[in-house]
């Protein structure tokens, strides 16, 4: 989005980015499985500092009655942000983009989850942004994917997502916020490990055919080191830390 | 090595070759992925996932406790801790020549009441069709109801019954478990009932431990000698 702050320098010339990471380095990531009681599956995420609580219910009843489908499950995502969430407050009511990126973070799991198994039900997912700071679609995409784990809804692979972009004409690893303000591309990246397959790419940003070969591969390599940490998270609230 | 079970959450490979996917697995190409978080084993030529959260799912056959939710006049709904009611019909309690004018449901069976029941048809179409004309099913008129997630069912049951054996020899107590997750426990003395609603917690919150059987076996027998 076309460089609006002048002063911040985004990348130095030692190749080191406004809040001292490297070029492939993310931020620093935190996920935990489970949590709230009264949801089927949920988890927390803390990837930097966006903070973000998700909750799964389902499968369950459909209402209303008309949207349910005798083929299979449907699913049905909430992302919202809190007032507080932001510097400015935000008006709770859902608003265009919230509606938006509800509907690209469902469509980024439906590939996963095997709703097939259960017809005439729904699995409702619950996104919570507490903190933002640039990249929540992607902490939530990926905290949902362990939620629905965690309530046992059977996936045929997690879903890991990390938004890649261009900075300085260099192609860089988890965009946060000023970089997503003042840099020149955005991608995020969604993407199913063990299947190889992208279920979520966006492009906000103009990059050459080279720069996004380049920006896509940069984002699948971060999708796997997010996947690491959600199989981290799965594994201590199951098997305790002799898991593996 | 390929013996080995192994600790598995979505998406993580098991084995590669040719192998049978049976529960919670799926074939990708050569791949034999996990579906669920869950304990592998693979038998033989087989390959399976055990569970460890999920909801119910109802399978034929299998025993439950359901709570009548409602009644219309030809038919009970049962809240059998699913993501389904159970379907049961008036015929299975009044016998064949049920008269929707003249027999009233609410006679039989009122709303709130327990009953152990058997799914007798479930498919992707309809929701599960139960029967309580069998024997040792039928309402349910004493004990305590205890919840527990139904994936760890067969953990209190344990290999060919020994967990629950254990328990109910320990405090004399009579357990019906539902597949549901629904346990049913009666006993004669208070103190056998409260040390099997915790010993069936205690499975449930510990499921995953290795020594389990030890554990329960040392809470049952501590009790023992305080009493």
């Amino acid at each position: 989005m076309g460089g609006r702050d002048a002063k911040m320098v985004l990348l130095d010339e030692n190749g080191v980015r406004c809040d001292g990471r490297k070029i492939d380095e993310t931020r620093r990531i935190m996920i935990k499985a489970g949590g709230l009681k009264n949801a089927d599956g949920s988890a927390y995420i803390e990837f930097g500092d966006n903070k973000i609580l998700v909750g799964v219910f389902g499968p369950r009843d459909v209402h209303p009655k008309h949207m349910s489908n005798t083929d299979t499950g449907i699913l049905r995502v909430r992302y919202h942000m809190e007032p507080f969430s932001v510097d400015e407050r935000k008006r709770p009511a859902p608003s265009r983009r919230e509606i938006e990126i509800s509907k690209v973070i469902k469509e980024a799991l439906e590939p996963a989850v095997m709703l097939e198994k259960f017809p005439r039900t729904a699995v409702d997912v619950f996104i919570e942004v507490l903190q933002a700071d640039g990249g929540t679609r992607c902490a939530a995409l990926t905290a949902a994917s362990v939620a629905l784990a965690d309530a046992g809804i059977p996936m045929r692979d997690m879903v890991a997502a990390v938004a890649s972009g261009k900075v300085a004409d260099t192609i860089i690893l988890d965009v946060n916020n000023e970089e997503d303000q003042a840099g020149q591309a955005d991608m995020p990246v969604g993407y199913m490990p063990s299947l190889e397959k992208i279920t979520l790419l966006q492009l906000d940003g103009v990059l050459t055919p080279e720069e996004y070969e380049k920006c896509v591969q940069v984002g699948v390599d971060g999708c796997k080191q997010v996947y690491e940490l959600q199989k981290k998270a799965l594994k201590d609230k199951y098997f305790g830390n002799g898991g593996d | 090595m390929d013996n080995k079970r192994k600790y598995v959450i979505p998406g993580d490979v098991i084995t590669t070759g040719p192998f049978r996917p049976e529960q919670n697995v799926i074939l990708e190409g050569e791949k034999i992925i996990s579906t669920t978080i869950g304990i592998s084993e693979i038998y033989e030529d087989t390959v399976r996932v055990i569970t460890l959260t999920g909801k119910y799912i109802p399978k034929i056959d299998d025993l439950v406790i359901g709570k009548i939710n409602s009644h219309t006049s030809l038919s009970w709904e049962l809240d059998i801790n699913s993501c389904y009611v159970g379907f049961l019909p008036a015929q299975d309690v009044f016998g064949r020549d049920f008269s929707a004018h003249a027999d009233e449901l609410a006679t039989k069976l009122k709303t709130g009441d327990l009953v152990a029941a058997r799914i007798a048809n479930f498919d992707r179409t309809r929701d599960p069709l139960v029967t309580i004309s069998d024997r040792d099913l039928g309402t349910i008129d004493s004990g305590d109801l205890v919840k527990i997630s139904p994936s760890k069912v067969p953990r209190l049951i344990g290999k060919r019954g020994s967990m629950i054996q254990m328990i109910e020899m320990a405090t004399n107590a009579a357990v019906t478990i539902g597949q549901n997750g629904w346990v049913v426990v009666s006993c004669e003395t208070p103190e056998g009932l409260l040390k099997a609603k915790k010993a069936i917690e205690m499975v449930d919150q510990k499921a995953h431990v290795a020594n389990l059987t030890d554990q329960i076996k040392e809470m049952l027998e501590i009790k023992d000698d305080e009493t």
